[in-house]
């Protein structure tokens, strides 16, 4: 599996996208340095390109990859190597390539000005560990949609459109039901969708670090007395590592399965 | 010789001076007109008596400067101060140091008096045993002139104060307010600094106030605020500046008011309005960066809000006279939405929400067809 995954990994790393993908992330993190020299401001339009872009990104690429090696794949397969070694290792190398882009992007220029003399460390790492998550959720996801689907069209087309559940449509539903149940008390719905969804987690968790929570009144209260104790935070931890073991599982179990 | 004694036998107009060093005295009353200055830091601390306060000023014109009094209170009895002004004129009290005491100034049926340069700082924690740091009731033509009040329940509160002006204090970690009216007419507060307080400033109940020139910041939490204004008719709030606070400005029931000149910025919502709000002309402000701009609990608006600068606004300026070509809406669909849910506040900043509220940008049909800026600038203000 470390072969695998080692050799995917530094091919990755050393490819076209890696490095675009990295300096995206540079200019980007720059380029809102230059607006504003205020790292909470910085941080806060982060969180816009975090919970949107790096679950597209890590879906696209994962499904790309996937269909891109398939050959090599196909070639691996017929070595005498477990065949959860192959995927597993292909999937941590991408999620490992594509983490790595982004903490270095954005990590770069927040040490540079400062990061660590300043009071918003804790939320930076947050937005880091978010992230990195989101890039493991997203690629184990879309490796499963690549392992389901022989066809290219039909993977691309579930991919993206897992993305805009999981992105926009959910938010839309959730919304709904509060419009829909506001005579009852719905903090715990709330909390319990929250926690269904990595998208959402990673945008809660960021946004009650930034201390909006005194926006939002009873409720905002109540997310924070969870997700302030060590209970609340096990528990949005245990959720977005259950979002990346139970998709590798699943990458396991098909991959053992499947007729190549 | 104790400072009572020297009370007793001075005589009408005298000067007191008290000489550094540590007095352990209270319930000086001082019935005739005296000038009482501190030399050398003299302190005087009320702990032997835990139901006494130290001056109980019951004459005219007297003045007390230089002192630093220290534990009076606190009493769950009587409101214990460490100067108190009884139904007396043209006092002044300056420059004193008041530490750890329950109410620190406390004026009531006075006039014509100046509070001025006074240092006060609580040491309570909890909001029932602390006092007000310069409580007023029943006064008229007061002046409370570059005090500083932390850590008191309320840094300066008036009641059925007026014709008062508060200027140049700063108000900082109080327990509840920094400034609060009730029931007072016709007074003005300006180029203060009201900032960490449990929740900034509160009007209530009051006619004619003017609010200029104060900063208004860090006042954040749950039910917090910058200014709260309740019941308020006929006020102008200009040139203020509302930064980091959970609620710039909440407006309740309160009519005839002009807001201009402000800067709202980095606020959860610039201005809150809850009903009964009628004729209020808010122009010439920046709106910069707050989570929510404005917010509208009623149907029923008869508030102009014109020739504002939102920068959340993207409309364009074909004609270049810096005023936008298409008017302006400040309440977006998702503030309509979280100001009849308050639940929906958790999917703040989902892209979901930027979705629908660029849909109701396009073509409006839920938010209030009347809240509509139709002169919005494209350029900050510079005031």
């Amino acid at each position: 599996m470390d072969k695998i995954f080692r050799y995917s990994f530094y091919d990755l790393i050393r490819g076209r996208w890696s490095i675009s993908y990295f300096l995206f992330y540079l200019i980007i993190t720059i380029v809102l340095f230059s607006f504003s020299n205020d790292v909470s401001m910085v941080v806060i339009s982060l969180l816009n390109i975090i919970i949107v872009l790096v679950p597209l990104v890590a879906i696209v690429f994962g499904i790309i990859y996937f269909y891109n090696s398939k050959e090599f794949t196909e070639l691996l397969l017929a070595q005498p190597i477990k065949r959860s070694r192959i995927f597993v290792g292909q999937f941590l190398g991408i999620a490992t390539s594509l983490s790595l882009a982004m903490l270095l992007g954005i990590g770069l220029p927040f040490i540079f000005y400062g990061i660590f003399i300043s009071s918003e460390i804790s939320n930076f790492i947050v937005i880091l560990l978010t992230g990195t998550c989101l890039n493991f959720i997203f690629v184990a996801l879309a490796f499963i949609i690549a392992l389901k689907n022989n066809n290219k069209i039909k993977g691309f087309g579930f991919a993206t459109l897992l993305w805009l559940f999981l992105a926009v449509i959910y938010d839309g539903i959730f919304l709904l039901l509060l419009i829909l149940f506001n005579a009852y008390p719905l903090e715990r719905l709330a909390l319990g969708l929250t926690l269904l969804n990595p998208i959402d987690l990673s945008r809660i968790l960021i946004i009650l670090k930034l201390d909006v929570s005194a926006l939002m009144g009873y409720t905002g209260a109540v997310f924070n007395s969870f997700f302030g104790n060590i209970g609340g935070i096990f528990l949005a931890a245990l959720s977005l590592i259950i979002w990346i073991t139970i998709p590798l599982f699943f990458i396991i179990n098909i991959s053992n399965k499947r007729d190549f | 010789m104790s400072i009572k004694d020297a009370v007793s036998t001075a005589r009408e107009g005298d000067q007191i001076i008290i000489d550094g060093g540590l007095y352990f005295e209270s319930n000086i009353t001082i019935d005739k007109k005296l000038h009482i200055i501190g030399k050398n830091n003299p302190i005087i601390d009320g702990s032997n008596s835990r139901t006494d306060e130290v001056f109980v000023i019951q004459a005219d014109s007297v003045i007390i400067e230089n002192l630093q009094i220290q534990n009076v209170g606190p009493s769950f009895v009587k409101d214990l101060a460490a100067i108190r002004v009884q139904r007396k004129q043209n006092f002044i009290i300056k420059n004193n140091t008041i530490v750890g005491t329950m109410f620190a100034i406390y004026l009531e049926y006075a006039e014509n008096g100046e509070v001025s340069r006074n240092t006060i700082t609580g040491t309570e924690s909890n909001v029932l045993s602390a006092g007000n740091g310069i409580h007023a009731w029943n006064c008229q033509a007061i002046d409370i002139v570059g005090n500083t009040v932390i850590n008191q329940r309320d840094g300066i509160y008036f009641e059925f104060v007026n014709d008062s002006r508060i200027t140049n204090n700063v108000c900082k970690d109080n327990l509840r307010y920094g400034l609060h009216f009730m029931f007072s007419n016709d007074d003005e507060y300006s180029n203060n600094i009201f900032t960490n307080n449990n929740a900034g400033v509160a009007v209530m109940f009051s006619k004619n106030i003017i609010m200029h020139d104060n900063k208004f910041f860090n006042n954040w939490g749950g039910s917090s605020y910058g200014l709260l204004l309740k019941e308020i008719y006929d006020a102008e709030i200009y040139d203020n500046y509302f930064n980091k606070n959970s609620i710039g400005i909440r407006v309740e029931g309160s009519s005839r008011i002009n807001y201009s000149n402000n800067d709202f910025i980095n606020n959860g919502w610039g201005i809150k309005i809850a009903g009964g709000c009628y004729d209020n002309n808010i122009t010439s402000n920046n709106f910069i960066s707050n989570a929510f701009d404005l917010s509208i609990e009623s149907t029923i608006n008869s508030n102009t809000f014109d020739g504002n600068y939102w920068s959340r606004n993207n409309g364009y300026d074909l004609n270049g006279d810096g005023i936008a070509d298409e008017p302006y809406r400040p309440v977006e669909l998702y503030n309509y939405i979280v100001t009849k849910t308050p639940e929906a506040t958790i999917l703040l900043r989902s892209i979901f929400l930027d979705i629908i509220n660029l849909s109701e940008k396009v073509t409006p049909i839920f938010t209030p067809h009347n809240v509509i800026d139709n002169t919005p600038l494209m350029n900050r203000l510079y005031f």
